[in-house]
């Protein structure tokens, strides 16, 4: 039908898959041999985007490990450039990068992990309708930025767009991770963050041990593959407290908020 | 009685949760949640804590 291949909806009403090759099928057999992963499930993260804001320590383990499980499109977002304390922790960041855009930077390393995805790369700090334009692209956001401002920001576009927000924070030996899928049920970030208040405190200030950022970074890969995959229990209404001092983890749930500025009952309306 | 905050026992005699988190002297900002559970800032007034229960006093983070 020439009519349906030449409209411009014909990938979504046709819901065209890009298929795995044979050396792909190889590459990723590890993941397909998993049994709820299969063929399926890496051809849905081969055809999936995936936005990472910041490329500091946890987008670093993020979108390292993100380009080695095969997602078809990473985009990265970060307006900072690469100085001598990030590379304590930051490790798609190298010597020989520093000065340069972290975007930049952390391009080079993913694509010799993964010439085959594709990745792009935005050095700005996104916000306001930019911002929902560049989210609207992409299938799953995963906020690994260093300041409430952003994080509150992330969270209230993916709510009015429905994306599904995987969130992690890092700081001293502690790590949170949590997912938002925006659905009428569910709670958002807002629904936690409105207890804290508006305190700015980030690794600048505090210290971070370094691995912390990868076990927290690599917690959030891990959920961002589970939606997309379709596979497990993603952490969707729940946050996950990691003290690496003791290395304990609890779950706690988060209940949506009635009075919630942002998915409340009467919701705030940004412009 | 006794009940568990951030997974150390105490021993309180005042079963508001208010008390107990000014006795624990947590300084904002701070989430609480009872049994895994975060409570509504709104309801810490009526909020009893039961004996044995686990409270946590959760700071935020939000580094990169
Ligand atoms: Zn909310």
């Amino acid at each position: 039908m020439p009519y349906l291949l030449n409209s411009p909806f014909k990938k979504a009403s046709l819901n065209i898959m890009k298929e795995l090759s044979n050396s792909q099928l190889m590459r990723y057999s590890r993941h397909i041999m998993l049994k709820d992963m299969d063929i399926d499930g890496q051809e849905k993260l081969w055809n999936s985007k995936v936005l990472i804001i910041g490329l500091g320590g946890l987008g670093c383990a993020v979108a390292q490990y993100l380009t080695a499980s095969g997602i078809g499109e990473l985009t990265l977002v970060d307006d900072d450039t690469v100085d001598i304390t990030n590379l304590q922790r930051q490790v798609l960041h190298h010597e020989a990068s520093i000065g340069l855009s972290k975007c930049l930077s952390a391009k080079a390393s993913l694509r010799a992990i993964n010439s085959e995805i594709r990745l792009n790369t935005i050095e700005q700090r996104l916000a306001g309708k930019h911002l929902a334009d560049v989210i609207t692209k992409h299938d799953i956001v995963i906020d690994c930025s260093d300041n409430l401002i952003t994080r509150n920001e992330l969270n209230l576009q993916c709510y009015q767009l429905k994306k599904t927000l995987v969130s992690g924070a890092a700081i001293r030996m502690e790590g949170q991770v949590s997912v938002y899928d925006m659905q009428a049920t569910t709670p958002c970030y807002q629904c936690l963050s409105q207890h804290f208040g508006e305190q700015i405190l980030t690794c600048v200030e505090a210290g971070v041990l370094s691995p912390v950022v990868g076990i927290v970074g690599n917690m959030q890969a891990c959920e961002a593959i589970k939606v997309l995959a379709g596979i497990g229990q993603p952490l969707i209404g729940k946050l996950m407290l990691l003290d690496a001092s003791d290395m304990s983890i609890n779950t706690f749930s988060i209940l949506k908020s009635p009075q919630c500025s942002v998915c409340g009952e009467i919701p705030f309306i940004s412009e | 009685m006794r009940i568990m905050i951030n997974n150390i026992e105490h021993l309180v005699d005042n079963s508001e949760l208010v008390e107990i988190i000014k006795q624990y002297g947590a300084k904002a900002p701070f989430a609480v949640a009872i049994n895994g559970e975060f409570v509504a800032k709104s309801n810490y007034a009526t909020t009893q804590v039961q004996p044995d229960d686990l409270v946590d006093i959760v700071s935020p983070i939000f580094g990169g």
